[in-house]
């Protein structure tokens, strides 16, 4: 296990008219679980299908039919529970959570309020080298999505589409621990990090396959301190929940907004009222959707139609031994393998195919060139498909091809400078790398004799630079540089200036 | 003709299987039948056509000779099962016009064992109801009649099928079973009904109203032909969770009527004060003939038995508050005409007044309200400590050697039409005072009828038996109903 030791993170401190105030955030993410059948229904969860072409009889909520746990579902979320070192519970249970929408045809979502699948846990959040956030999990439950209300296609009609009714979410539920808006986006990034590794949920949050709700409250410095101790929520402020977030910007500039928002009413000497709101990004403010007065009442109890879920230790030991290497442990090893910066192991293994890249090519180098191999990927590949808006899995330079582009600068090969001019080719045209070296005469030039032969040359037909060179030393470099002209670049450029300084006797 | 609507499952198969009669014969005379009996009100949607042609199919499988014991046999089916293409609508208005594209996995299995179906039974609203009288057809009406000539009861929910069977109108029916809805029925009309343990039989495609307390059930002429029916409506099905992966054994085969050396439960609870001298009477001479078989009679004690019916009326409404949720108006059934500026929330207020009827509106809101913030605990989470007390009940003294228990199935025999119009919804609930236990403790029940009150009309016992083990259940009914003799028909006057 990974032993991580760093610093907490300064909370957010936001500096209102009269006082100083700080932040307190927890968030209720929606992980929609990637399987290919629904929670309760062996209906495909693809997106974007047809409307209403993903619907069983049970989805559409047709009388007498039955819902059957998919056991895909279950497996996923004690494997994203395993991921964020939660307790997994062997016994939990569903209940319906009422209430009316047409986009809910049953009536009623199938939750586990009261027995989640998950217990407590826990997600280590980096903010920079050696400093991060540890935000404890209360709960993941699983439970069903709702289908989508389309207003906007008829002037006096609403249409519904189900396909997305029934899909299996896991709601990761944290403990107020986070401190700032940014910490909140990074959560965000953090669990999506880890779930796409576990292969759990493919985090696009465009599609909402991701989303957040958020709570926030403000309290003095100091405050939270004493909740800390006590654990009791009477030092907090009183919360506001920002209902289905899907952007890490969003939720940022939300966050931002609402504190600041609570801020201005306490200074006035008001006080908060504890209600759902939404975020209008176009307007970059919250407004009130309902407050705890209006708050549904959902009327939880037990799914009749569901046995309470067992599942056996030993099948969820399978699942932990087969789980795979996770960012923070693939992080660490790079550091440790390859001598990489924590900032470039950050940057390779924040998306898991990057990381498999990196591995790749590494297979193809010596283990000390590691780092050099890291250059390549994250300065010349990503720099290079970026600039053509390509994902790694579309790259035209396969790891191998890489790999011995690396391969050749770290041999001597070819120059650094010769190196950008292979990858260029190899990403363009394709082709191995050697052969390309070979067959273009791109090899560099480190036969002393014939570099010396150049040097000769160069000296004898320019006596004046040889004198202003033995005056001032720092004019060998010229000498190089003639002789690199010369080779057409193909020499050695540590060997040609280790022969210039010998032979202008510097 | 008439001889033939008068057989059993069990002397139609035979018939069949020797080939002295055809599905197709058996089935017209019962189609006939139907027609004449418009008067009871039975059948709420009556299918000749499906008829014709699965008893032409079923008699060319009993021709090949490797024909299930149900192959021809006509049957009616209660309106909550869905049946593919088949107005399927638990007599409610906001069901008009639903025909499921499924069929329900208990007739699906009936219809693979070649059954016949009639058509569709008439029932209490969503099976809510003691009476058949909260159903949009109209009430069924109960073939036996007293001295008055008012028509009576047929009993509920399941009063369609109580009906049917009773008057020949189909040999065997299917009912279902929440708080009493397939004993006390078959009680009133002079017929067999048992209620499987919960997880038996599979509720799925049948139109739910409280999932943990539903269970299908045949109601039938005799104890032998429920053994029959329950044996194809019974097994696993994968979809649905509560029902149970075991075998379903040969119930008809265990019919030995041997009970010698079992062990009769005479609860002293179910003495109620204010009981009818007949039933008391009728439950003394029930343990006279067990006795007289060769049981064993044992006073027992099952001492929550007086918390059931408040606990059942929490539970079976909040379970109903929310399975009928769905009826919204957005997808099927009714949907109620809406005014300029009308929105979402109005058609859902309108369309579920005008689709819903008093009794399952007043579960409705009963069940809101059991389950609401604050309510919850004194109500539905109290309502869940009584029935796990009133299992144990039942646990222990099946764990002391009790085979069956022997009660009455009714508080009384049929009342009329309308006699309850307005009495207190409560007067009607304490039609389900013996029966409920059963559903809350998830135990086989089975009312097999007795006698005759003075007013003449039929009187049953209800045996309870150890879960799973409706064979043995089955058996000690048939030596009861060996005992009991009881042949009476009611005199056709529809």
């Amino acid at each position: 296990m990974l032993d991580l030791t760093f610093e907490a993170p300064a909370p957010k401190v936001i500096q209102g008219a009269k006082e100083e105030w700080e932040l307190v955030i927890g968030l209720e993410v929606h992980a929609q679980v990637s399987t290919r059948a629904k929670l309760f229904s062996g209906a495909s969860t693809e997106f974007g299908a047809e409307p209403n072409s993903n619907v069983a009889f049970v989805d559409a909520g047709m009388p007498g039919m039955l819902p059957v746990i998919n056991e895909g579902c279950v497996a996923q979320a004690v494997r994203t529970g395993l991921g964020l070192k939660a307790e997994i519970n062997l016994r939990s249970a569903f209940d319906r959570k009422n209430y009316f929408y047409p986009d809910l045809p049953q009536g009623y979502q199938i939750s586990q309020l009261y027995h989640p699948i998950v217990g407590e846990g826990e997600v280590i959040v980096e903010m920079a080298p050696g400093v991060a956030r540890r935000v404890r999990i209360e709960r993941i439950h699983l439970e069903q999505d709702a289908g989508k209300s389309i207003h906007d296609m008829d002037p006096a009609m609403s249409f519904v589409d189900l396909n997305r009714t029934g899909v299996a979410l896991m709601e990761i539920v944290s403990r107020p621990d986070i401190r700032g808006p940014e910490e909140a986006a990074a959560y965000v990034g953090k669990l999506r990090q880890i779930m796409r590794y576990l292969g759990t949920c493919d985090g696009n949050m465009q599609n909402g396959n991701l989303r957040a709700d958020v709570n926030v409250s403000v309290c003095r410095p100091g405050d939270y301190e004493k909740y800390q101790e006590t654990q009791d929520f009477g030092h907090l402020g009183t919360r506001c929940e920002i209902k289905n977030m899907n952007s890490m910007r969003f939720i940022q500039q939300a966050i931002e907004f609402e504190a600041r928002r609570q801020i201005a009413i306490l200074e006035d000497g008001g006080s908060i009222v504890q209600e759902t709101r939404l975020y209008d990004p176009d307007k970059g403010e919250t407004r009130s959707m309902r407050s705890k007065e209006e708050a549904h009442d959902y009327r939880y109890f037990p799914d009749p139609d569901l046995l309470p879920l067992e599942i056996e230790q030993a099948w969820v030991d399978d699942i932990k031994a087969h789980l795979p290497e996770l960012p923070d442990q693939k992080k660490a090893r790079f550091m440790a393998d390859f001598g990489l910066s924590d900032y470039d192991a950050g940057v390779l293994t924040a998306e898991l195919a990057n990381a498999i890249y990196f591995e790749a090519v590494v297979n193809h180098v010596e283990a000390k060139d590691g780092k050099l191999a890291a250059n390549w990927v994250i300065n010349e590949l990503f720099g290079r498909l970026k600039k053509d808006d390509l994902g790694i899995e579309a790259s035209p330079v396969s790891p191998a091809q890489l790999g011995e582009v690396v391969a050749l600068i770290s041999k001597g090969d070819i120059s650094g400078k010769i190196a950008k001019e292979l990858f260029e080719i190899v990403y363009t045209e394709g082709g191995e790398p050697a052969k390309i070296v070979e067959e273009r005469g791109m090899k560099q030039v480190t036969d002393t004799g014939a570099i010396e032969a150049a040097v000769d040359e160069i000296i004898a037909a320019n006596p004046a630079q040889v004198e202003k060179a033995k005056q001032n030393p720092k004019l060998a470099g010229w000498f190089v540089g003639q002789v690199m002209k010369a080779t057409g670049g193909k020499a050695n450029p540590a060997a040609v200036n280790q022969i210039v300084t010998g032979k202008l006797g510097l | 003709m008439t001889e033939l609507t008068r057989l059993t499952i069990a002397g139609a198969r035979d018939a069949l299987r020797r080939g002295d009669i055809t599905s197709v014969e058996l089935t017209d005379a019962l189609n006939a039948a139907v027609d004449g009996g418009d008067r009871l009100n039975a059948y709420a949607h009556k299918t000749p056509d499906v008829a014709a042609k699965q008893a032409k199919a079923a008699d060319e499988r009993l021709k090949s000779g490797e024909a299930p014991d149900l192959c021809g046999i006509p049957l009616g089916i209660k309106d909550l099962f869905c049946t593919e293409g088949v107005a399927s609508q638990a007599a409610s208005r906001i069901l008009d016009g639903f025909k499921p594209q499924y069929e329900s996995t208990v007739t699906s299995q009936l219809f693979r064992d070649g059954a016949v179906m009639l058509g569709k039974l008439n029932m209490d609203e969503f099976a809510m109801g003691s009476s058949n009288e909260t159903s949009t057809y109209g009430a069924a009406v109960n073939p036996w009649r007293d001295e008055t000539g008012a028509d009576l009861t047929p009993g509920g929910s399941s009063g369609g099928s109580a009906s049917a069977v009773a008057a020949d109108l189909c040999l065997g029916a299917t009912g279902t079973d929440t708080g009493g809805s397939i004993r006390q029925p078959a009680a009133f009309t002079g017929i067999t009904g048992i209620k499987p343990t919960y997880g038996r039989c599979s509720r799925w495609g049948i139109i739910a109203f409280a999932s943990s307390l539903d269970q299908a059930g045949p109601m039938t002429r005799d104890v032998r032909d429920a053994a029959i029916m329950l044996r194809a409506m019974s097994g696993h099905d994968p979809k649905d969770s509560t029902s149970a992966d075991l075998p379903v054994p040969d119930f008809e085969a265990m019919l030995t009527g041997d009970i010698r050396g079992k062990v009769i439960g005479i609860p002293r609870e179910y003495r109620m004060e204010g009981m009818p001298a007949e039933i008391e009477q009728l439950w003394t001479d029930g343990i006279a003939m067990l006795k007289d078989a060769g049981a064993e009679i044992r006073d027992i004690s099952l001492p929550h038995t007086k918390y059931a019916l408040p606990a059942y009326y929490v539970i079976a409404p909040a379970e109903a508050s929310s399975n009928l949720a769905r009826y919204d108006g957005v997808r099927f059934g009714h949907r109620a005409k809406l005014g300029q500026g009308d929105g979402i929330t109005e058609m859902y207020e309108k369309t579920r007044a005008e689709g819903f009827g008093h009794e399952v509106q007043r579960r409705v809101m009963v069940g809101t309200y059991v389950l609401s913030a604050g309510f919850y605990d004194a109500y539905y989470n109290r309502a869940r400590k009584v029935r796990a007390l009133i299992k144990r009940d039942f646990d222990q003294v099946f764990a002391e050697g009790v085979d069956a228990i022997l009660t009455p199935a009714t508080p009384s025999s049929a009342f009329a039409l309308g006699a309850m119009k307005d009495a207190d919804p409560v007067q009607m609930y304490l039609n389900d005072v013996f029966t409920v236990t059963v559903n809350l403790a998830g135990l086989p029940g089975i009312s097999v009828p007795a006698g005759l009150d003075a007013k003449g009309l039929p009187l049953g016992l209800q045996l309870i038996g150890r879960p799973w083990e409706e064979g043995d259940l089955l058996n000690t009914a048939y030596a009861l109903e060996q005992a009991a003799g009881f042949v009476s028909k009611p005199e056709k006057w529809w």
